[in-house]
C-alpha cells in the first residue's frame, strides 16, 4: 500500500489522525498532515482507507 | 415541471429529531432540485449524502458571502464585520484557516480535556447541591461552552458576565430577526473592544496568540482578528450547547441505547458521532454559489446559481444502514457530514467532540437516575431556528 498527501490541499480537520495515527500526524505551527509512513503494513490498510474518505479537502492518497 | 417547493420545510412535531419527512421522498426521487426561499430566490437543493459530498467538496462551488446568488437563511441583514473565513473563498481562506488550525489540533484539543472535565464537573457540583429540578439547557448545555469559549479568548474574572450577557442577547430563541440584528451588532462592538484589551495586555489565549502573532505581524488586519474572534465566539457555542441538550433526551428516548453506554463508557466516542449524525443541528443547511457549470447527481447546476445542502437530510441517507435507527455503535457513524464537508468543515468539530464526550460520559455517570421532568411532548423544540435546538429542558434526578 502506498500513502501520499497533498499538504497543499490539507485544511487540518484532523481525521486522519484520529483514524490512522500510525500513518499521520499534524504539524504543531498550523495543524497541516505530516506523513508518518508512506508505506504502511496491509493491516492498517482499513484505517488509512477510512482517513482517505473522512478526509473533507480530499488530501490523502491510496494505492494498492 | 413540478411545482416548485418552499424552502425550508420544518421538523415534523410527531418526529422531533427526524429530519423533515418530506426530504425522505425528495432524496429517493431528485436529490438535487430547485426550491423557493422566502426572499423569493429559486437556489438548487442537495439532499443526498453523495451529492452533498461532491458539493462541498469542489471549489467550483464558491462559499463566498458576498455572491448575490447566495442562499440567505436569516432575515437580518447580517453585520459585515462577521463575514469570516466561512463565507470566503480559498486562497484567502486558506491563509486565514491555517492561522487557527494550531489551536484546533487534536494533540492540542486533547490537550484541553482536563478544562472541560473542570467546568463539566463544577456545573454538576452546583447543580447536584442545589438539587432537583434543573434546566438542563440554562443550568449545564449553555454554560459548558460559553466557558469553554472565555477560556479560549481569555476572557475570564469581572469580564465573563460581560461576555455571557452579551452572548445571551445573540441566542434569544424568542428575539425578532430586527433584534437578533441588533444583538449581534453588539456582539461586534464587545468582540472589538475585547481585542483592543488584548492588544494593550496580551494574555496566553487564543485571542492575544492571534494578535501578537498575527494581527502586528500585520497577517490579518485587526477587522480580520475581529471576524475571526466572532467566529470562535459564535460558531461554538449555541451549536455545542443544542447538541448536549438534545443528545441528552435522544438518549433519555432510548433507554436500549443508553444501558449499553453506561455499561460500556468506550462506546462513548463513537456514540457522539451517531447523535450528531442523528440529529444534525445546522438544519437550514450550508450555502454555496457555482462559479461554473457543474453537474450533480444528473442534474446540471448553471454557473451564478445558489445551492443549498441540507445536511440532516444527507445524514439520513441510504448511506448509514436504517438511518433512523439510533445506534450508539453504528459502524459508519463518523462517516456523517454533520460539520459539513469540503475546507470549509468545522474548525472547531475537534474541540466540539471532547466537550460533547465528557459533557454526556460525565452527565450519566453522576446522575444515573437522570429523567425529563416533563412530558416529552411539551419540549419546546426550535423547529424554526437555523441551528436546531430545544429552549429548555426540566429534569430531575
Amino acid at each position: 500500500m502506498k500513502v501520499s498527501v497533498e499538504e497543499d490541499k490539507c485544511c487540518g480537520a484532523g481525521h486522519c489522525v484520529l483514524a490512522a495515527p500510525e500513518v499521520f500526524d499534524q504539524r504543531e505551527a498550523d495543524g497541516i498532515v505530516i506523513l508518518l509512513d508512506p508505506s504502511p503494513p496491509l493491516a492498517l490498510r482499513d484505517k488509512v482507507a477510512e482517513a482517505s474518505f473522512l478526509c473533507p479537502a480530499a488530501a490523502i492518497m491510496v494505492e494498492d | 415541471m413540478d411545482e416548485i417547493l418552499d424552502y425550508p420545510e420544518l421538523r415534523a412535531a410527531a418526529c422531533p429529531f427526524a429530519p423533515p419527512p418530506g426530504y425522505a421522498e425528495l432524496r429517493e426521487r431528485a436529490a438535487v432540485t430547485r426550491v423557493r426561499m422566502w426572499d423569493g430566490s429559486t437556489p438548487f437543493l442537495v439532499t443526498g449524502y453523495h451529492e452533498a459530498r461532491t458539493v462541498l467538496g469542489d471549489s467550483r462551488f464558491s462559499a463566498d458571502g458576498t455572491h448575490k446568488a447566495m442562499p440567505r437563511f436569516v432575515k437580518f441583514e447580517v453585520p459585515a464585520e462577521t463575514f469570516n473565513l466561512g463565507r470566503m473563498d480559498d486562497p484567502e481562506h486558506a491563509r486565514i484557516r491555517r492561522m487557527l488550525t494550531a489551536h484546533f489540533t487534536i494533540r492540542r484539543t486533547e490537550a484541553m480535556r482536563p478544562m472541560v472535565q473542570e467546568i463539566v464537573d463544577d456545573l454538576l457540583d452546583r447543580l447536584i447541591a442545589e438539587g432537583p429540578p434543573a434546566d438542563l439547557v440554562a443550568d449545564f448545555a449553555f454554560p459548558l461552552p460559553s466557558r469553554v469559549i472565555g477560556e479560549l479568548l481569555g476572557v475570564s474574572g469581572p469580564g465573563f458576565a460581560e461576555f455571557q450577557r452579551i452572548s445571551k442577547g445573540v441566542m434569544d430563541f424568542t428575539a425578532s430577526a430586527e433584534e437578533m440584528g441588533a444583538a449581534l451588532g453588539g456582539m461586534v462592538d464587545y468582540v472589538t473592544g475585547l481585542c483592543a484589551a488584548k492588544r494593550d495586555d496580551p494574555g496566553d489565549d487564543v485571542l492575544s496568540r492571534l494578535i501578537v502573532d498575527q494581527e502586528l505581524t500585520g497577517e490579518l488586519t485587526p477587522q480580520q482578528v475581529v471576524a475571526t474572534a466572532l467566529v470562535l465566539l459564535l460558531a461554538g457555542h449555541e451549536t455545542t450547547a443544542n447538541m448536549i441538550a438534545l443528545s441528552t433526551v435522544l438518549l433519555l428516548r432510548h433507554p436500549d441505547q443508553l444501558a449499553r453506554l453506561r455499561a460500556d463508557p468506550g462506546l462513548m466516542a463513537n456514540a457522539v458521532e451517531e447523535l450528531l449524525r442523528y440529529i444534525t443541528i445546522v438544519q437550514e443547511g450550508t450555502g454555496r454559489v457555482a462559479i461554473e457549470d457543474v453537474e450533480v447527481g444528473g442534474v446540471l447546476i448553471p454557473a451564478g446559481e445558489g445551492v443549498i445542502i441540507n445536511l440532516p437530510s444527507a445524514n439520513w441517507d441510504a448511506h448509514f444502514a436504517d438511518a433512523h435507527e439510533l445506534d450508539v455503535s453504528r459502524a459508519n457513524a463518523r462517516e456523517h457530514v454533520a460539520f459539513g464537508f469540503g475546507v470549509h468543515q468545522c474548525l472547531g468539530q475537534t474541540l466540539a467532540r471532547v466537550e460533547l464526550q465528557i459533557a454526556l460520559e460525565t452527565l450519566l455517570r453522576r446522575l444515573p437516575a437522570l429523567r425529563l421532568d416533563v412530558p416529552f411532548g411539551e419540549l419546546p423544540f426550535l423547529y424554526e431556528s437555523m441551528n436546531y435546538g430545544v429552549a429548555r429542558v426540566p429534569v430531575t434526578w
